[in-house]
């Protein structure tokens, strides 16, 4: 049976090239950055080269770098070390009702260290409005962290603006760029951005490494205390390997990025051209102002989980936000924010494209889905309303 | 590598009577507070030689899961031609045991069939204007408040 993987914003495959560059770090060159000695320099250096590699590819400075573990580490760091770091400044902490799992578990959990968190509301399309930001900003505001584009719907956020915001008010401004990054261009400077998170397993790098911009003058408490790498910001032996592989996977994302855009792009609208064809089809999220890897539907009357199952004994790998898959059994928040109903999040399909996605791929999932929703409507108590009676 | 067992797998690729019964003896609606899952199952209940009652036919309509939707498969096959009686005593355990490994959290989808199992089977009991026992009254109960809580958390105002 075919096997098609269309969930590439949940993660994706190591590109051959990206293990080749790795390689020679694993037992060849593995020293410890830290160390005096020759190995340790030879580390180092490729540890140096990669730092600048990411700096130079969202205009940052080498020293603005450091990395992590994860980009959830990323966005706890900034979270919880920002809050810790500004705490006798203010205690207002503002984000947005969508953003990933990490960032609002970890405004969550300040919350219950007395911070007080707002979470901007989106539009249907999942937009922010900048407006929006300015007028909840406080005297007591220390952080804004909003996410660049959506890991559900794909929308991207007029992070330019909503920065030019934040400095007006003289307010740090955090965003988490895991899906956007790599994917579309980015550059600290003329987005007006402080922080930024972003992650090497998205883009075709291994996992287990990130990264955390943080603009210089910023100061952080650490989360993790030891040794003093990262600039004493992330204590723990770096990563060597993972970091050259991430590093690489930032050197052939920047230069492909525009060929690979517009490719991805074509394959989207295509896809989306003959989802919709299908009856009580409808797409979430801005119809223009996405990444071109994420698509979001959802279906009349049917449940995304078993959706997902059937595309999987089809041999499709995609995902859903239906209540039925998550761990808590609530429906994706995001789809919920752009105004869903319950059941409407319950038949949500997304489908993420990415490097190997061929227009092949596309045709097989238009000519399958159909016979698919229809099965899935005939078992459905739902045919042709949700009425619940 | 698959996400559930064989089993239930089977169950999920070929369900097993999906449908509606017209005029049914017996209509079960129930829904799921914890994800939202709705389910209706149907009965024809007739009497056989023996003047019992027993489930000539049973068919069901799921929006939920694949683990909703073989459970409710299964326990379809397993009381067609059971006397209400013994269908009444088939419990969520009875369905996890033949369906192998339900991970922990989809267990409350086992209990949606036999919740509307047990609501089908009141219904008809209503309708034939029968005595009620406690335990199906208690199970009546019980999904009735389900239903409340369902209606105010998932779908509020479109209720008229």
């Amino acid at each position: 049976m075919k096997k098609i993987y269309f969930d590439y914003a949940a993660t994706s495959p190591v590109d051959p090239r990206v293990i080749k560059a790795m390689l020679p770090y694993f037992s060849e060159k593995f020293g410890n950055p830290m160390s005096l000695h020759g190995f340790g320099q030879e580390a180092k250096l490729a540890l140096e080269k990669s730092r600048k590699e990411i700096a130079d590819f969202i205009g940052a400075e080498i020293k603005e770098i450091i990395f992590t573990g994860s980009a959830t580490e990323s966005n706890n760091s900034v979270l919880k070390g920002l809050a810790q770091a500004n705490k006798e400044k203010g205690r207002h902490i503002i984000i947005s009702q969508i953003e990933h799992p990490c960032v609002r578990e970890s405004a969550k959990w300040l919350e219950k260290q007395g911070y007080q968190i707002t979470r901007l509301p989106v539009d249907k399309y999942g937009l922010l409005n900048p407006r929006d930001l300015e007028n909840a900003i406080k005297k007591d505001t220390i952080l804004v962290s909003l996410i660049h584009a959506s890991n559900e719907i794909g929308t991207i956020q007029p992070v330019k603006e909503l920065g030019a915001a934040c400095r007006q008010k003289g307010v740090l401004f955090h965003t988490d760029a895991v899906q956007s990054f790599g994917k579309i261009p980015i550059d600290v400077n003329k987005m007006n951005i402080d922080l930024l998170s972003a992650s090497s397993h998205k883009i075709y790098g291994p996992k287990g490494v990130a990264c955390l911009y943080i603009r210089k003058g910023i100061k952080i408490e650490p989360l993790l205390h030891g040794g003093g790498q990262e600039s004493g910001l992330r204590s723990s032996t770096s990563n060597v390997p993972g970091i050259v592989g991430f590093a690489e996977a930032v050197r052939i994302a920047k230069k492909d990025m525009k060929k690979e855009n517009l490719r991805l792009f074509r394959l989207s609208q295509k896809l989306i051209k003959g989802l919709l064809k299908i009856e009580g089809s409808h797409l979430n999220g801005h119809p223009q102002k996405k990444l071109p890897n994420i698509n979001n539907f959802w279906f009349d009357f049917i449940e995304g989980e078993s959706l997902v199952m059937q595309l999987d004994l089809e041999g499709i790998a995609a995902s859903t936000g239906s209540a039925c898959s998550s761990v808590t059994l609530e429906p994706s928040h995001v789809l919920m924010a752009l105004g869903l109903k319950h059941q409407e999040a319950h038949g949500s399909l997304r489908i993420s494209l990415g490097r190997w996605s061929k227009e092949s791929e596309i045709n097989y999932l238009i000519r399958v889905l159909p016979q698919i929703v229809e099965n899935l409507r005939k078992i459905s108590p739902f045919k042709t309303s949700f009425k619940f009676d | 590598m698959n996400l559930y067992s064989k089993e239930i797998m089977k169950h999920f690729k070929k369900p097993q009577n999906v449908g509606k019964i017209k005029n049914p003896s017996g209509l079960g609606k129930v829904g799921n507070i914890k994800c939202g899952d709705i389910m209706h199952l149907y009965l024809k209940i007739a009497k056989d030689k023996k003047e019992r009652e027993v489930i000539k036919d049973v068919k069901f309509e799921t929006f939920g899961c694949t683990v909703a939707v073989a459970n409710t498969s299964l326990l379809t096959t397993m009381v067609k031609g059971k006397t209400i009686e013994n269908a009444l005593k088939i419990t969520k355990e009875d369905l996890v045991k033949k369906l192998g490994d339900v991970p922990a959290i989809k267990m409350h989808c086992s209990m949606l069939a036999v919740d509307a199992l047990g609501e089908a089977i009141y219904d008809y009991y209503k309708k034939e204007g029968k005595e009620i026992a406690p335990d199906l009254q208690k199970r009546h109960e019980h999904a009735e408040k389900v239903e409340r809580e369902i209606k105010r958390k998932f779908h509020g105002e479109e209720q008229g």
